[in-house]
């Protein structure tokens, strides 16, 4: 073995073993490294009940009513639907059927109470026009929030 | 082929070399530029959801793709150099760090204006797209300050390669982190299975600017890599040679 295949052992064993330390402590703190929750999670009651918290998933579709800076809606990640409260400045972003990420904690009522909220846009890219001929796709994924209720089943 | 790497990899033929091959980079990369900024800030539309805010990432997109392709570069110069004992691997990865620090430093600062008016916040601790870049940002001045605490360039040219390739990991976490764990940042726009989700009005545009960032990094970086170079080999024959011909010349 000469010196320099020595070298090449010594990085390629020193890279290999900081890759598996760092794939083994980002596994250990998986749950840490998610910046929200999903509404499934929420209603399976999978979330720290003394601290808050930040939950994500899509705004229903007509379940958004404003009252000056108080806003209750509806948030569902598809399969799962719960009921948030907020008082405050909204993102301009935030309207029915777009992504949302609300900090806070749960209330009495099954309501979350947010202090933030914040939107979520998704990767997407388009012009106004395209986006209107795109209407029917929009419309199919309206549908798909309005079905949620059957497939959701809090254990 | 080892004697064609040898040869490029000797100080005053790569000084040469790179001198000729700066301009063929500089241009067309201004030139992309041009065309990309024309093209991005007004032939372009606005975006259905965005309006005109999500112009940023004509900047945005090339600074944070360039952050990560500058540390690549920068690990595996790192790497070559400490296998290979080759001085101007050491030269290259240390020409890398400057430039790449200032990309992330970009990335983020036009990633927090963007935020601002879009998800309602500057800044998110805890959202791991945003805390891993920043990570990487602090691995970049790291390299850079423990190259800078130590004189003898040898000892330094080792340890901070160590500490560039210990630091690579973090490069996949950058690029997988919006879809490992949940993030407030959106998912891949152009890598995006089954190609860029973006009209080619605004697509175009964002490529000519990628494409014409990655030239300038190029020619930046062998800018850097020369007067890195010349540093390196001052009390060499050769560098000795050209400061002495180019101070007839002015006379």
């Amino acid at each position: 073995m000469t010196p320099r295949h020595q070298r090449m052992l010594a990085v390629g064993l020193t890279t290999a073993g900081i890759v598996l330390a760092t794939a083994l402590t980002l596994r250990a703190l998986q749950d840490n490294m998610m910046f929200f929750i999903s509404v499934s999670e929420v209603i399976a009651g999978e979330y720290p009940e003394e601290r808050n918290f930040r939950v994500g998933g899509f705004v229903v579709e007509d379940s958004l009513e404003i009252d000056g800076l108080d806003a209750t809606f509806e948030v569902t990640d598809l399969r799962c639907v719960m009921s948030v409260r907020y008082t405050g400045v909204r993102p301009d972003l935030f309207r029915e059927g777009q992504g949302v990420v609300a900090h806070g904690r749960m209330g009495d009522a099954g309501v979350f109470e947010a202090d933030t909220i914040l939107a979520k846009h998704d990767e997407n890219y388009m012009a106004p026009e395209v986006a209107e001929s795109l209407a029917t796709h929009v419309d199919q994924q309206t549908a798909s929030l309005a079905d949620y209720s059957t497939e959701c089943e809090p254990q | 082929m080892w004697k064609f790497i040898h040869k490029l990899a000797s100080p005053p033929h790569f000084y040469g070399l790179a001198a000729k091959i700066i301009p063929w980079f500089f241009l067309p990369g201004l030139i992309l530029i041009f065309y990309g900024l024309y093209g991005g800030l007004l032939l372009a539309p606005p975006d259905y959801q965005q309006g005109d805010a999500f112009r940023i990432i004509y900047v945005h997109v090339p600074s944070a793709y360039l952050s990560l392709m500058a540390y690549s570069i920068m690990a595996i110069s790192a790497g070559i150099g400490l296998i290979w004992r080759l001085k101007l691997a050491h030269a290259v990865a240390a020409a890398a760090a400057p430039i790449g620090a200032w990309f992330t430093f970009l990335a983020l600062a036009t990633g927090s204006i963007w935020g601002r008016p879009m998800w309602g916040t500057w800044w998110e601790w805890g959202d791991p797209r945003l805390t891993s870049e920043l990570v990487m940002l602090f691995l970049y001045f790291g390299y850079m300050a423990l190259r800078g605490a130590i004189d003898d360039t040898a000892k330094a040219d080792r340890a901070s390669a160590v500490l560039a390739l210990v630091g690579a990991v973090n490069v996949p976490i950058i690029h997988f982190s919006v879809e490992w764990w949940s993030s407030l940042h959106q998912g891949p726009t152009l890598m995006k299975k089954g190609g860029p989700a973006m009209d080619a009005a605004m697509l175009y545009p964002l490529l000519a600017m990628i494409l014409g960032f990655t030239l300038i990094f190029g020619a930046l970086l062998l800018r850097r890599v020369r007067t890195e170079v010349l540093y390196r080999e001052r009390r060499t024959r050769w560098v000795r040679h050209l400061v002495l011909s180019s101070a007839v010349e002015k006379k």
